[in-house]
């Protein structure tokens, strides 16, 4: 073997080794710490491995709150939201990429322009309009606004431009309808563009954060992240429930992460936009 | 363009476009002119309808202290966070960018944080961070550093969160920038080689002007994230100690749902929109001095 290719080899391996500690040791400091009983968290010197490893944290975080019940919440919200957000857009994608009509242009550009609107600024509005319709506290609340995506219209427009226009003549001429033709012929070519819209929109929905903030109050109706802020308003120095708790949220959405790689890599070169 | 059956045409038109659209007037115009109309009134929620002050929540936001610390605060985030963003990601975009058995399995490993909600990686950093029994001081002292108070100290708080910013985001960024690498075409650094250029001009000459647009997109995002900040300071400090993570949306947040001051919130929500704008203006505008696009 090449003395240079081992050298370098060496000197890859240990840094990209020493990376990965870095970004990985929180993570086994939580579980760590989440394995541990209460008094043993504050002991100094620190114990990285717990003495006496036990779930206690775990049947705890279930006991004084519905953990279970915000699980259940977030997975449904994250579902749902991802199907609103994607179905809405691809519709109105389509008929801004395939459909001449007075007035499109101005349409699109109010679309793109909403992108430079910091959310904060919507957020207050859009708090009182939901309880306007005596939406506040229900899911439907939450999700409503996800109707509308100003980002995923425009990623799926521009894909759909590149379905050729033969493909929906063709369809016309056979009689087909508007949606069998959407359903059937634009969705099926733009699946690789949906699949990283839906992988991103699940991901944004299962860690959004101030809007469920606002939107939910019962404790019964609260996703993971609003249920972990409120556990850290109330036992903000229990540390191994709070890592317990922080635990079972991470793990879902790492589970999707590794079945869905390829898609949270497509979708990052455009995802960022949004910002 | 497609021939369609005229009267079939806009009925296709106005079913597919509805929810969109309607989304886009209840929820994105609607609320842009209601904010817009909030932020020069005063209402508390609860007792009759707002009422018009003109500019007086801009005047009374400008002429207060708070909005300056605020902003000074974001500012300390800023001049801590981008450097260290820009370096720390373009280096694990550069290390990713060669060809080692396994490598995949690195990024792979350093895009978790990324995937983890901002909430739960927030609740990590503040163990992370405790300063008698959290990890990072615990390492300081075992190379002999004293480390910090950490988020219970008024100079060093931002500075960890800052620290827990970049754990989260590197693994994005990376990998942004690392896309940016592969499309550099191989043909410029073979030529470079047989002119003798070593790493470091290859680096300098080859790799950071063609990379330049990715990394303005890098600066564009990362800079409007950073006037954004707000569930870290919500988890792990929520805003202390004494005010000295104190940032915009958390302002926002606590003047319109927990103080019901619904117009001065409003105001401020129009500001981090104004600084936000002209930011990137600014971005853009200044890109033409470095920016390198091939043609």
């Amino acid at each position: 073997m090449n003395h240079n290719k081992l050298k370098s080899g060496i000197i890859f391996y240990s840094l990209a080794t020493i990376i990965a500690i870095f970004m990985l040791l929180p993570f086994f400091w939580m579980i760590s710490t989440s394995l541990k009983n209460s008094g043993a968290v504050m002991t100094i010197p620190i114990k990285w491995i717990p003495e006496n490893p036990n779930l206690d944290a775990y049947k705890r975080v279930f006991n004084i709150f519905p953990f279970a019940r915000a699980i259940f919440n977030s997975v449904f919200v994250a579902v749902v939201t991802t199907l609103i957000t994607v179905l809405s857009s691809a519709m109105a994608a389509y008929i801004f990429a395939k459909f001449e009509f007075k007035g499109r242009e101005v349409l699109f550009s109010l679309y793109l322009a909403t992108l430079m609107i910091p959310k904060q600024v919507t957020m207050i509005p859009n708090f009182l309009i939901i309880r306007e319709i005596r939406l506040l506290n229900t899911f439907t609340g939450l999700m409503l606004p996800s109707l509308f995506n100003a980002f995923a219209t425009f990623m799926l427009r521009q894909n759909i431009k590149t379905v050729p226009d033969s493909y929906i003549e063709a369809a016309i001429m056979e009689g087909s309808s508007q949606f069998k033709i959407f359903k059937d012929i634009v969705l099926p070519l733009i699946k690789p563009t949906l699949a990283t819209l839906t992988v991103i929109t699940f991901m944004e929905a299962w860690n959004r954060y101030l809007w469920p903030l606002i939107v939910l109050t019962d404790r019964s109706k609260m996703t993971l992240p609003v249920g972990l802020s409120l556990l850290n308003g109330q036992y903000g120095e229990q540390y191994n429930l709070l890592m317990a708790g922080s635990l079972i949220s991470i793990i879902p959405m790492l589970m999707v992460y590794i079945f869905a790689q390829k898609y949270f890599e497509k979708g990052l070169s455009v995802g960022g936009i949004k910002g | 363009m497609i021939f369609y059956n005229k009267k079939n045409k806009y009925l296709s038109i106005f079913l597919f476009l509805l929810p969109s659209v309607l989304g886009l007037i209840v929820f994105g115009i609607l609320p842009m002119l209601g904010s817009l109309t909030l932020s020069f009134s005063e209402w508390d929620i609860i007792s009759g309808p707002p009422k018009l002050i003109g500019l007086d929540n801009f005047i009374n936001i400008l002429k207060g202290n708070e909005f300056w610390r605020v902003l000074n605060n974001t500012l300390y985030y800023i001049i801590l966070y981008i450097p260290l963003i820009l370096i720390s990601s373009l280096s694990l975009a550069l290390l990713l960018n060669n060809k080692f058995k396994g490598i995949k399995i690195y990024r792979t490993l350093y895009y978790i944080p990324v995937i983890t909600s901002w909430v739960a990686g927030s609740l990590i950093w503040k163990i992370v961070l405790n300063p008698q029994f959290g990890v990072l001081n615990n390492l300081l002292n075992f190379i002999g550093l004293q480390g910090p108070g950490w988020l219970y100290d008024q100079t060093w708080a931002m500075p960890g969160i800052v620290l827990a910013s970049i754990w989260k985001d590197v693994g994005f960024f990376g990998l942004i920038l690392f896309s940016g690498l592969r499309g550099i075409s191989p043909t410029y650094y073979e030529a470079a080689e047989i002119d003798g250029a070593n790493s470091w001009q290859r680096f300098k000459n080859i790799t950071l002007p063609l990379i330049s647009p990715t990394l303005l997109f890098v600066i564009i995002i990362s800079l409007i994230n950073s006037f954004q900040l707000f569930p870290q300071v919500m988890i792990m400090t929520q805003g202390g100690p004494n005010g000295a993570t104190q940032v915009m949306v958390e302002r926002i947040y606590k003047y319109a749902f927990q103080y019901y001051k619904m117009g001065y919130a409003s105001a401020f929500s129009w500001l981090l929109f104004i600084i936000v704008f002209v930011v990137t203006l600014l971005q853009m505008k200044l890109q033409k001095r470095w920016v390198h696009y091939e043609s």
